[in-house]
């Protein structure tokens, strides 16, 4: 593969606000040929009884991955641009301990292929140079592969955040999430 | 006589709906494909770009076209799965015949043409020429509204022509007609990204145009606020400074009382008023006592709400309105088109940067398909055919003599009524899918089933094509060249990426055909679809939709070019009336007066619930198209009531309780499902689905007087909890309901 090309430039950035639940991310995710029509993007609804809020989760590709620690068989490795990649198949013993580990809930076990599946972000694409398919095909711009100068231009009232907070836990990311001008962290569970 | 000729469910079994999924690895062929064509979905009025990757004459994939400038890549899913119309199982590709009992046979074009052409001279022999109507749709190229359109007039000599356009713009259409003399929308969207309000008037953006998003966004980014009218909390409403839960049918009054405000605050601009405008004393008048009082009342919005929204409208240097169906869909829709323009006027913001207003056209060509004459009331280039003057013209394009062009004739709806009275025997259809699509839809089964003879030419056998004599299997917007108009007035070009398949043929070869056993072949000889444009840019000329200088190659070289552009050297109009000079007789942009009144059906002791219809993301229309793709009839599998919780307790509906909804045309039952997101006194339910699952079972068919667009989005309507949980959704199968 020609990875001569990744523009270690170019982030990804979620925007959950902007989310208006159409599912074109997960739609063109599952096109992808090594995904089998699987979509390793999820947008689900955070509560339709109160509100049309939804919620889109991508892989945050965590600078010390969880997925990867927790993994018996050394199936998930992260590389030189900071890309946690999906389990390699000959690896992968489909035990779901990333599954039950990762703090944002990403990985899924693909039963029938005994197999965990996730987002590599679009290694395909973004390592000859193009946009990962959800960050193109978003149609309200919640989700955004770019440079962080072009993300600061285009949103002057929020603030990339890539660190989160889980109780004690602190996770950095490679992937962004936007939140208030200002915001430094994103704490999830207070303790 | 068109009944089916066997049971739905036995014409369902062989023609689908049926879903189509790709395969799990994709279409082989994707990562070489031969070809790799640059066009345009074939669903909405934004008219995305997309690129089709094309393998063995079967478009077998999809990229993002990223240079067009005006989605740049973005879709939403309909976009994203919309080459799986391609490869169909269900996809026609003989001719057939009805054959009653059995169904449908398969027959040789020869044989389908000679009894398609026998029986309309038959029917025109006995009944007169006007007893065979046609129906067209704006899912079409311009170049086929074109031709439909002379077809009509010229080979099949019949003033009854009309087009599914009836049921998405046609308020707005008259009533920019009415206030600027031109129909189209004001600006193309490039002026929303520094308006300093939006003010979104019943158009639930992110579901019907998710790519119109991002151009909001852009001006919230910039500052912008936003405020959305809607009697449901949508996707885009959630993300509005102000979201107006306006009571379904009083639109007009919310925007009588804003205007009341604008002349109480004095936020005019006298200037544009005086200079530019007429009418607006009669405005003034109309709105004189719509004080804040009146108007929470009768729209059931707040105050508060009301005035804050008069206070961010009124004093802004920029802004943008944009409405859709939500206002245009009633009895007065043309009424609710001209209180926003109105708004509009009153504040001088149009035809400057940043300064804008338009409809929000739903159907892929609804813009340039309402334009080029495949209307009953007009002919090409937004030409009226009452106007003698525009007659001679197109009758000395066309070299016909003027008696022999028909007249005015009637609309959608009323064509289904003529049928239904008996003084339609004959019907040809394109593009439309009545049975589900128009309201109350009964009466549309009802007449289908008195047709002497009903030919219809689609891809698919869609629910209405069930009740056909003859069925011409024609082509997908990808298996011919031509021009669609995006909601912005923007002409690009449609590409043919593949063929049709098997001996489908093309709908413009189909059209030709006929018209040559019609008698008519000298009127209809273009050898190319592009031949067939450049005679529309001819019967166009002078009108106020005017092509002339548009050319196939300069659309191509600048990725579209936004009509109105007379010569060839012109470079095309993106933003309208930057020199002032209003189309109308006098020159000005006129005002309307506008009293509000009731809409066609209020509720009473009996029928105490409002009903409103609409669209939801994954589906597009009558589902012809998209109740056959299998992710998209996935997302969003069968409609539901949304009711809300305060109506539901009171009711005692529970979550998926069978709910069944009773009005003076039917019923329907369907799952409820609990929201705090719509209106209490307002239950929604979307219209895509057929037969028992079909909303349209039990809408209105009142018409707006001017327009004609049936009232769609409010009737009274009664719920009936059924005591039972609805099946699951995969089980209820209603993209295939009989």
């Amino acid at each position: 593969m020609n990875t001569t090309t990744f523009r270690t430039d170019q982030e990804f950035f979620i925007d959950p606000q902007r989310c208006i639940g159409c599912h074109a991310c997960e739609m063109a995710c599952a096109e992808c040929e090594t995904n089998g029509q699987q979509p390793m993007i999820h947008v689900d609804y955070v509560d339709r009884y109160l509100t049309p809020q939804t919620s889109v989760q991508v892989c945050m590709h965590c600078e010390d991955p969880t997925c990867a620690k927790v993994c018996p068989a050394d199936a998930i490795t992260k590389d030189e641009f900071g890309v946690v990649h999906s389990a390699n198949h000959a690896r992968c013993i489909a035990c779901s301990n990333c599954v039950q580990a990762c703090p944002f809930g990403v990985p899924r076990k693909i039963t029938p292929m005994d197999l965990m599946m996730k987002c590599n972000l679009c290694y395909d694409r973004t390592s000859v140079g193009k946009r990962p398919m959800c960050a193109t095909v978003c149609p309200s711009g919640a989700l955004y592969y770019g440079t962080r100068e072009k993300m600061r231009e285009l949103r002057p009232n929020s603030t990339p955040v890539n660190q989160f907070r889980f109780g004690q836990q602190v996770v950095k990311t490679k992937v962004n999430i936007m939140m208030p001008k200002g915001a430094t962290e994103l704490v999830v569970d207070a303790q | 006589m068109a009944t089916l000729p066997v049971s739905a469910e036995q014409i369902i079994a062989r023609f689908g709906p049926s879903l189509n999924f790709p395969p799990a690895q994709g279409y082989p062929g994707r990562d070489e494909p031969d070809e790799v064509v640059k066009t345009h979905c074939c669903f909405c009025g934004m008219q995305c770009g997309i690129k089709l990757l094309v393998k063995n004459n079967r478009v077998v994939g999809f990229e993002p076209w990223e240079e067009f400038p005006f989605n740049e890549g973005r879709l939403c899913p309909k976009g994203v799965q919309r080459y799986l119309q391609n490869n169909h199982p269900d996809r026609l590709m003989e001719p057939m015949e009805r054959v009653e009992g059995q169904g449908f046979r398969n027959v040789s074009w020869e044989a389908a043409f000679e009894r398609v052409v026998s029986e309309i001279k038959r029917i025109q022999g006995k009944y007169g020429n006007d007893a065979f109507a046609m129906l067209s749709g704006v899912s079409l190229t311009n170049e086929k509204c074109y031709l439909n359109g002379k077809f009509a007039r010229v080979a099949l000599k019949t003033k009854n022509l009309d087009y599914n356009g009836r049921l998405c713009m046609v308020s707005a259409g008259a009533g920019n007609k009415k206030a600027f003399g031109l129909d189209r929308a004001s600006n193309s969207y490039d002026d929303l990204k520094h308006a300093e309000v939006i003010m979104l008037c019943g158009t639930n953006v992110s579901e019907c145009f998710p790519t119109l998003t991002h151009w909001i966004w852009q001006a919230r980014d910039n500052g912008g606020k936003l405020i959305v009218v809607d009697p449901r909390l949508t996707p885009i409403g959630r993300t509005a400074d102000l979201h107006l839960p306006v009571r379904p049918g009083r639109d007009s009054a919310l925007y009588g009382a804003i205007l009341h405000q604008l002349i109480k605050h004095d936020w005019l601009d006298h200037d544009f008023i005086r200079d530019h405008c007429s009418g607006f004393e009669e405005a003034k008048k109309a709105v004189e006592s719509y004080d804040l009082d009146w108007a929470e009342r009768t729209t059931g919005v707040t105050k508060e709400k009301i005035l804050q929204a008069a206070k961010w409208w009124g004093p802004a240097k920029t802004s943008f309105l944009l409405h859709a169906r939500g206002i245009e869909h009633h009895t007065k829709g043309v009424e609710n088109v001209l209180s926003c323009i109105n708004l509009v006027l009153a504040t001088g913001r149009i035809g400057k940067p940043y300064c804008g207003y338009g409809t929000i056209t739903g159907q892929g060509n609804g813009q340039g398909g309402r334009e080029h004459g495949h209307k009953c009331d007009q002919l090409p280039g937004n030409r009226d055919i009452e106007n003698p003057d525009h007659r001679k013209y197109i009758c000395d394009v066309w070299g016909i003599n003027e008696k022999d062009l028909p007249g005015k004739g009637l609309t959608a709806y009323e064509i289904m009524e003529a049928i239904d009275r008996g003084e339609i025997k004959g019907l040809i259809s394109i593009c439309f899918n009545p049975m589900v699509s128009l309201p109350n839809n009964h009466l549309v089964k009802r007449a289908l089933e008195k047709l002497e003879f009903y030919v219809c030419i689609d891809f698919f056998l869609n629910e209405t094509a069930r009740h056909a004599n003859i069925m011409l299997p024609g082509s997908l917007q990808e298996e011919e060249e031509g021009t669609t108009t995006s909601a912005e007035g923007r002409v690009i070009r449609i590409r043919q990426a593949v063929k049709p398949p098997g001996n489908a043929r093309t709908d413009t070869s189909i059209i030709l055909e006929l018209a040559k056993r019609l008698g008519a072949e000298k009127y209809f000889t273009f050898a190319n679809s592009e031949a067939i444009f450049n005679e529309l840019r001819v019967a166009s000329k002078g009108g106020t939709a005017d092509y002339n200088g548009i050319t196939y190659k300069k659309i191509e070289d600048n990725m579209g070019i936004f009509w109105p552009c007379p010569t060839e050297d012109h470079p095309g109009t993106p933003r309208l009336w930057e020199d002032r000079k209003f189309k109308t007789p006098d020159g000005k942009a006129h005002f309307h007066g506008i009293a509000y009144r009731d809409p066609g059906e209020v509720t009473d002791a009996e029928y105490p619930m409002i009903l409103t219809t609409g669209r939801v993301v994954s589906q597009f229309l009558s589902g012809t198209q998209t109740r056959r793709i299998g992710k998209l009839v996935q997302q969003y599998p069968e409609p539901l009531l949304e009711i809300h919780p305060k109506t539901a307790a009171k009711y005692g509906i529970k979550e998926r309780e069978l709910v069944k909804v009773v009005t003076r045309r039917g019923e329907a039952e369907y799952p409820a499902q609990l929201v705090e997101t719509i209106r209490e006194d307002t239950v929604f339910v979307p219209y895509h689905w057929p037969g028992k699952k079909s909303i349209n079972q039990v809408t209105t068919g009142l018409l707006d007087p001017i327009s004609k667009i049936p009232e769609f989005k409010v009737c009274a309507c009664q719920l009936v909890p059924q005591g039972r949980q609805a099946p699951s959704s995969e089980e209820a199968q209603a993209y295939a309901s009989a």
